[in-house]
C-alpha cells in the first residue's frame, strides 16, 4: 500500500476502533458493556480542559516533567555519524514511561467512581506505576504477574507490595505476561462493578490502545518542542523499543505526519528471529490474529494457538502488539526491526560506559540498532532514541548474562 | 430448519426442557473425548457444546483452562474437533453440535474455509464467546448466510437498552450467563435468575438457556425451571479431568439431563 492514499495518520481508531484492519472490540459480552462506558467517559475527558489540567499539574509535580531530550555527546562520537539525543523518560517518577499512562487511566478511573484498579505487568513497571499512583490516592491495587516474572523481577515485586499493592502470580497457562493479562479480565469480567482495568500498553480492547497512546503522547510532544528549541528543526529519525509498543506509540504519534522524519521501532529478537520462534518480534516474525482484545500481529502456531515469546527483556516478552502499530507496518509508515538478547546486552554496557547512564534492557534494544545505523549516517542527521526505563530492576539478569557475581562485586 | 431449531420444537411438544453439556474436544486425548460425546445423546443430553481448545480462554475458568490445555497437549486442533463431529454424525444425525470456543483459531483457519468444513462436519452452531456484535461482520453473519446458528451470550451486564443489540442477529438460541464472572464459579439462585429471564424473554421469541455455576441435578432442574433449559461444562469436565471413565463421566450427565428433564 501507498503512504500518499493516506491523507492524515491521526485519524485512527475509527468508530469501531479499527486502524485498517487492525484493533477492534473482541471481548466477551459481560465486558462490552463496560468498554463502551469506558469509551464514552475517555471521549468525554479528552475534550475536557479540567481533565488535562489535572495530567499536567501531576505530570510537572509527581512525575518530574517535561523529562529532557539529551544530547549524547560521547555516543555520538563514539558512532561517529549521526547526532544521538536521548529522550530521558527513564527519570520520571518510578523509573519509566509507565506512569504517564497511568496517571491518565487512575484519574479517569476516579472520575468513573471506581475503587479497585486492576493491572497486568511483565517487568513490573506498569505494576509498580500503577501501585504507586493508587497509593498516592488510596485507591484498592491488584495486580497481576506472571509466575516466571516474579521471580525474575523480584525488587519489582518488592515494590509494589511495599506501595500497598496485592501482587498475585498468575500461574495459569505457562504464567507469563499474557497469562497475567488473561486473569486481569477474568478479574474484570468477576468484579464489574468496582474494578477499573489500568492496562499498561496500546493493546486491548477499543479504547485502549488509543487511549494509551494519547496518554503517552506527551513524549513525543515534548520531544518536538524541545529538539525545535535545541536544533530548529525536527529529528531525521526517531526511534523506541516495541514490546506492547506504548513508549514508542507515544514517541511516533506526533511525528505521524511529518513525513520527512523516520519511524523505527525496535521489537526483541530473543535468541534470532527464525522458524524456532524464541523472540518476541510479533511484526517481523508473527502474522495477524486476534488476541487480548484486538486484531494484530501475534506469534502463533499453524492452529492460532498462540505462542510464547522469548527475549532477555520481561517488558517485551509479549506475543502481540499494539494494532496501531501493526497497521504502521503494513501501510509502511513505520519500520520495524528486531535486535537480538546479545545485541541488547552490548548496548546496554555502551550505555553505561559512555555515558554514564544504565538503561533498561526494553531501551537497550532500541539502542543497540542506534549503534548499528549512526555510524551509517551523515553528522547532520538528527536521531532520537526514547530511553523509556532507567535498568536497576535488571541488573541481577544482567549479571547473571554476563556471568558476573553480584555478592563479592567481581 | 437447523437442527436446533427442530430439537426445540421437539421439547416443546413433550413438554420438557433442554438439557446442554459442554464438553471440552480431545480432553484428556482425542479418543477419550469421541467417546464422552459418542455417549451423550443416549444420555439424555438435548444439545451437544462442544469446546474447541485455545490456548488463552480469557473468558473461562481454571477447570475449563486446564482442560483445554490437556486437549492442547495431546494434540487436538481445530480440525480434529471437526472430526469428533464427523464421528458422531456417522451415527447420530438429529443432535444438534454447538461449536464453543474463541475466534482465532477459525480466523487463523480463514472464515470462508472453516464455515464450509463446520457446515459439511455437521456443526449447528456457533458460539464464539470474544465476538461481541460490535464485530458481526466476521463471523457472525457469514455463519448465518452458511446456515450455522450463531448463539450469543447475554449477560447480567446486558441492560435493557443493549439487549436488542445482542438479539439482533442471533439465532438458534440464546445463552443467559447468570452470574458476571468466568465459567466454573459460583451460581446463582433460579429466583435471581427468573426475572433476568423473563427480561431477556420480553424482546425475543429465541429459547433461553441458562448456564454458569449448575454442577447437580437439582441446580440443573432448579433452573431449567424459570427457563428453557440448562447448560452444565466445568462440572462435567471436571469428572473427566479427575479420570472417571467414560461411562462414570456418562451416568453422572445422564442424571444431571433426568435433572433438567424433571424441570
Amino acid at each position: 500500500m501507498a503512504e500518499d492514499f493516506v491523507n492524515s495518520y491521526f485519524t485512527g481508531p475509527d468508530e469501531n476502533g479499527r486502524f485498517g484492519d487492525f484493533g477492534g472490540r473482541f471481548v466477551s459480552e459481560t465486558l462490552m458493556p463496560l468498554i463502551l462506558e469506558l469509551e464514552a467517559q475517555y471521549e468525554h475527558a479528552k475534550t475536557d480542559d479540567s481533565f488535562w489540567a489535572e495530567m499536567h499539574h501531576l505530570w510537572t509535580h509527581y512525575v518530574g516533567r517535561p523529562s529532557p531530550l539529551y544530547h549524547a555527546e560521547r555516543l555520538t562520537e563514539m558512532l561517529g555519524g549521526a547526532k544521538i539525543y536521548l529522550k530521558r523518560d527513564e527519570l520520571n517518577h518510578t523509573g519509566a514511561h509507565k506512569i504517564n499512562n497511568v496517571l491518565g487511566q487512575i484519574i479517569l478511573a476516579r472520575r468513573m467512581g471506581k475503587t479497585r484498579i486492576i493491572a497486568e505487568t511483565g517487568a513490573g513497571q506498569h505494576g509498580v506505576a500503577t501501585a504507586t499512583v493508587c497509593a498516592k490516592f488510596g485507591l484498592k491495587c491488584v495486580v497481576y504477574m506472571g509466575a516466571h516474572d516474579v521471580e525474575r523481577q523480584a525488587p519489582n515485586v518488592f515494590r509494589m507490595r511495599l506501595l500497598g499493592a496485592e501482587v498475585i502470580p498468575v500461574t495459569s497457562g505457562r504464567g507469563t505476561l499474557k497469562d497475567a493479562m488473561n486473569d486481569a479480565l477474568r478479574d474484570w469480567v468477576t468484579n464489574v462493578a468496582d474494578t477499573f482495568y489500568c492496562i499498561g500498553t496500546v493493546a486491548g480492547p477499543h479504547p485502549y490502545p488509543a487511549m494509551v497512546r494519547d496518554f503517552q503522547a506527551i513524549i513525543g510532544q515534548e520531544t518536538r518542542e524541545q529538539i525545535m528549541q535545541a536544533e530548529g528543526r525536527l529529528p531525521d529519525t526517531i526511534i523506541a523499543a516495541i514490546g506492547g509498543g506504548s513508549n514508542a506509540m507515544g514517541l511516533f504519534y506526533p511525528f505521524l505526519d511529518d513525513k520527512d522524519v523516520a519511524i523505527i521501532g525496535v521489537e526483541a529478537g530473543g535468541k534470532g528471529v527464525n522458524e524456532k520462534m524464541e523472540h518476541c518480534a510479533s511484526l517481523t516474525g508473527g502474522r495477524p490474529g486476534v488476541l487480548h482484545g484486538n486484531r494484530t500481529y501475534l506469534l502463533q502456531d499453524d492452529d492460532g494457538q498462540i505462542l510464547e515469546g522469548f527475549s532477555i527483556s520481561a517488558g517485551l516478552d509479549y506475543p502481540g502488539i499494539g494494532p496501531e502499530h501493526a497497521w504502521l507496518h503494513d501501510i509502511g509508515r513505520a519500520q520495524y526491526v528486531s535486535i537480538t538478547d546479545v545485541e541488547a546486552l552490548d548496548a546496554f554496557q555502551v550505555c553505561c560506559a559512555q555515558e554514564g547512564i544504565i538503561p533498561a534492557l526494553e531501551p537497550s534494544h532500541a539502542l543497540a540498532h542506534v549503534l548499528k545505523i549512526a555510524p551509517t549516517l551523515p553528522k547532520d542527521h538528527l536521531l532520537v532514541m526514547n530511553m523509556c526505563g532507567r535498568g536497576d530492576k535488571d541488573i541481577f539478569t544482567v549479571a547473571a548474562a554476563l556471568g558476573m557475581e553480584m555478592n563479592n562485586g567481581a | 430448519m437447523t437442527r436446533i431449531d427442530a430439537t426445540f420444537d421437539r421439547l416443546r411438544a413433550e413438554g420438557k426442557k433442554a438439557f446442554v453439556s459442554y464438553v471440552m474436544a480431545g480432553d484428556p486425548d482425542y479418543e477419550t473425548a469421541r467417546d464422552v460425546v459418542l455417549g451423550l445423546p443416549a444420555a439424555g443430553v438435548d444439545i451437544i457444546e462442544l469446546g474447541v481448545p485455545f490456548t488463552d480462554p480469557m473468558a473461562d475458568g481454571s477447570t475449563i483452562q486446564l482442560a483445554g490445555q490437556r486437549a492442547l497437549e495431546a494434540g487436538m486442533t481445530l480440525e480434529r474437533t471437526l472430526n469428533i463431529v464427523r464421528e458422531l454424525r456417522a451415527q447420530d444425525t438429529t443432535t444438534p453440535v454447538v461449536l464453543m470456543g474463541y475466534y482465532n483459531p477459525i480466523y487463523n483457519r480463514g472464515v470462508d474455509q472453516f464455515l464450509i468444513d463446520a457446515k459439511e462436519a455437521g456443526v449447528d452452531g456457533l458460539l464464539v464467546v470474544d465476538l461481541p456484535p460490535e464485530e458481526d461482520t466476521e463471523l457472525c453473519i457469514p455463519a448465518q448466510k452458511a446456515g450455522l446458528n450463531f448463539i450469543r451470550l447475554a449477560t447480567p451486564t446486558t441492560d435493557n437498552k443493549r439487549l436488542p443489540k445482542v438479539l439482533q442477529n442471533t439465532s438458534g438460541f440464546v445463552y443467559y450467563v447468570s452470574i458476571t464472572g468466568i465459567t466454573g464459579a459460583a451460581s446463582a439462585s433460579a429466583e435471581l435468575v427468573a426475572p433476568e429471564v423473563a427480561r431477556i424473554k420480553s424482546q425475543t421469541e429465541l429459547p433461553i438457556i441458562v448456564g454458569f455455576g449448575i454442577k447437580t441435578p437439582e441446580a440443573a432442574q432448579d433452573i431449567a425451571a424459570v427457563a428453557d433449559g440448562a447448560v452444565v461444562g466445568s462440572a462435567i469436565v471436571e469428572r473427566i479431568a479427575r479420570g472417571d471413565s467414560v461411562s462414570d463421566v456418562l451416568s453422572y450427565v445422564a442424571d444431571l439431563a433426568a435433572g433438567a428433564h424433571r424441570a
